[in-house]
């Protein structure tokens, strides 16, 4: 990234062309989509709960004011006991918000310490923490959720919070591990090693800063599994209901019947918020994943001479999972995973 | 060893994290289980503790080591214990009725949704750039949809406004459960829409992996080799880039699979299905403990048992998983 912009501004200077906008212009057409609509979201969540027109939860007594279409004075309708749903909805989106990027902060980080430590530990220890990494991902997370949960009933949103962190590390945790053993071999890990820095120097300043993007792209992930598990726990029921969030607006929809009643306005806003967040992350999560690998990219960068799609050639090699020598126990519990595969097939080309 | 054995093995080990999870839930809860349950219903009497106890097989005596072989043996037997809802059913009655209704439901759904999604993939990752990159914004909103908002959407229009299919029910009202056509025919037509919600919702993202797997295997020498000998496009594209690309697509696919599982369940309930999620969200509502952990180890078993069968096929699409074998 430091590089980068010197190389442009030199480049202006030759060809005397209007500076181009920086970074801005470099991050792929789906990132910045992705960009442009969680920055909509979140700032929703910020300013939402204080131009609410309404109190969300007041229940207006009057039965006229049940079940009414979207209308001047309720833009997006009401509920069956009279609750504004544009105020739920703006308050709704920032528990939601929150709890996902809570969540996403800390299964990150639980992420980030257990696949970097398995990879530079090594042998014994990191096949012990892959199998257990692959143990729970093998394990459906939404049934553990509803089992953990619904021992916590009604302690407002921590256990959730706790619960969903502690179940959403294991797919961050995988690919930090990998990414940990290609940057572990490399010349300047081996330099700052021999100049005698210590290992949690190493890993907090010359490991973990090259892995940025990576845990940024787990992170986006992280959320995006934090909010899609939290809105499904609080559709069945299993959270705080007293307290407004996308999942819980829906949980009073289908349990009043909304469907069935024909209110649209009532499950609509709050499952298309849902959708548009989601979409919002997959689209950042993609543009992230094509900053980080060129062959991705799409039509743009694909030119079309005499009615030929003309394809980029290989402009990276491709990363192939690092098959190291294992030995002892570790090779033996190694051998039970998916990916032991790889190594069999060299040992098979050797022969 | 051979791969297949060894990965039993795994699934062996994940199973027994699962049922280990499972057997100190009850028994690390804060207070405890059956405290919990009293709290939640006021008027019970102090004298249900005790039966709370032995329902939930916490107050069973012995050493810790004693209950957790008891338990292993019980579920062995597929002996979940009583339902506290449904009381006296047994807890395996319940599944038993519910099962066969999520399993049928999910798996044809979701082996239709990899298939087309995977030749999907595989048409986009050939023509990338081309016509079917286009939809890709939109595949990526179906993709974040949470299945049961797309299950309400679905009944909202083709059994509220337009009165094609049914509200939800699994079967047609008066019918008998039964293999004769009337029920069978019924519950074929109910399942279409959740069906079509699991196929539509989960397509987007088996698409979306084969594609840019497909667009990494075009890249490969042998792949240009292939073209550069003049095959026709579609060996090339089947017999050299696809056949490798679906490798990991399987494998992603076996990972991926829970997530759809779950999604499936939660969408039962916006169409009242008469399976397993619906089950497990009566449970919950109505505080079934024993009946909840149950639901959760058999959907961890299905799941897992799910991984065994995608691990078979890897080993029959995958050669290097027979090489080894043969040059020992």
């Amino acid at each position: 990234m430091t590089v980068a912009p010197a190389l442009s501004t030199e480049l202006t200077a030759v060809t005397q062309e209007p500076a181009p906008p920086g970074w801005w212009r470099r991050i792929p057409a789906k990132a910045k989509a992705g960009v442009v609509l969680f920055g909509f979201f979140v700032l929703t969540a910020i300013i939402g709960p204080f131009v609410t027109p309404y109190d969300p939860s007041y229940q207006n007594p009057n039965p006229a004011a049940s079940m009414n279409a979207p209308s001047a004075a309720h833009l997006l309708g009401t509920t069956q006991s009279g609750q504004d749903v544009l105020s739920q909805l703006l308050v709704g989106i920032r528990l939601t918000l929150e709890l996902g990027l809570l969540v996403g902060l800390v299964a990150t980080a639980l992420s980030v310490i257990v696949g970097v430590t398995a990879a530079f530990l090594g042998g014994f220890w990191d096949e012990l923490l892959s199998l257990l990494t692959n143990v729970f991902l093998v394990i459906p997370a939404l049934p553990l959720l509803i089992v953990l949960l619904g021992y916590f009933p009604n302690k407002g949103e921590w256990p959730t919070i706790i619960v969903l962190a502690l179940l959403g590390w294991p797919w961050g945790a995988r690919v930090m591990r990998a990414q940990t053993l290609a940057i572990r071999n490399r010349d300047f890990v081996a330099a700052s090693r021999e100049t005698g820095e210590r290992t949690w120097r190493i890993i907090t300043f010359e490991i973990v800063p090259n892995e940025v993007s990576l845990i940024a792209a787990s992170f986006v992930n992280t959320v995006l599994y934090a909010i899609g598990a939290s809105v499904a726990l609080a559709f069945i029921g299993v959270a705080d209901l007293n307290s407004w969030s996308l999942g819980t607006m829906l949980y009073w929809a289908q349990s009043q019947q909304a469907l069935q009643l024909g209110a649209w306005w009532w499950f609509v806003p709050p499952g298309l918020a849902v959708a548009l967040i989601g979409t919002a992350l997959v689209l950042l999560n993609t543009g992230i994943d094509e900053l980080g690998n060129p062959r991705l990219r799409d039509a743009s960068s694909v030119s079309r001479i005499a009615g030929r799609w003309l394809k980029p050639t290989n402009p990276t090699p491709v990363l192939s999972e690092i098959s190291q020598r294992r030995s002892g126990f570790a090779g033996f519990l190694h051998s039970f995973s998916r990916s032991s595969l790889l190594d069999q097939a060299e040992a098979g080309e050797g022969r | 060893m051979s791969f297949i054995v060894r990965r039993l093995i795994f699934y062996v080990v994940a199973a027994w994290v699962a049922l280990t999870i499972n057997f100190f839930i009850p028994r690390l809860v804060p207070g405890n289980a059956v405290e919990a349950i009293m709290s939640k219903f006021p008027n019970l009497q102090p004298s249900a503790y005790r039966a709370l106890e032995a329902l939930l097989g916490v107050g069973r005596g012995g050493s810790i080591w004693h209950q957790y072989w008891s338990y292993l043996v019980d579920v062995s037997h597929l002996n979940f214990g009583t339902s506290v809802s449904e009381y006296p059913a047994q807890v395996s009655t319940l599944l038993g009725e519910a099962l066969p209704w999520t399993i049928t439901l999910v798996g044809t759904a979701t082996v239709i949704a990899f298939l087309v999604g995977t030749a999907l993939g595989i048409a986009a990752g050939w023509r990338y750039g081309g016509g079917l990159d286009r939809v890709l914004p939109g595949l990526m909103f179906l993709q974040a949809i949470p299945y049961f908002f797309f299950a309400l959407i679905l009944l909202e229009l083709f059994a509220v406004k337009v009165h094609a299919f049914p509200i939800g029910q699994g079967y047609g009202q008066g019918l008998i459960p039964g293999w004769h056509w009337d029920f069978i025919g019924s519950a074929i037509y109910h399942s279409l829409l959740p069906a079509l919600t699991i196929v539509l919702t989960s397509i987007a993202g088996w698409m979306l992996t084969m594609r840019n797997v497909m667009i990494t295997t075009i890249g490969e020498d042998y792949v240009v080799a292939a073209q550069a000998k003049g095959l026709s496009n579609r060996r090339v594209v089947f017999t050299y880039a696809a056949r490798n690309a679906i490798l990991p697509q399987l494998q992603g696919f076996g990972l991926a699979l829970g997530f759809v599982v779950q999604g499936a369940l939660v969408m039962e309930i916006v169409f009242s299905y008469p399976g397993i999620g619906l089950l497990l969200v009566n449970a919950v509502t109505s505080n079934d403990y024993p009946l909840t952990q149950a639901i959760f180890l058999v959907i961890t078993f299905a799941v897992l048992i799910a991984n065994v069968i995608v691990d078979i096929i890897i080993v029959f699409v995958d050669p290097r998983t027979r090489v080894r074998e043969a040059t020992r």
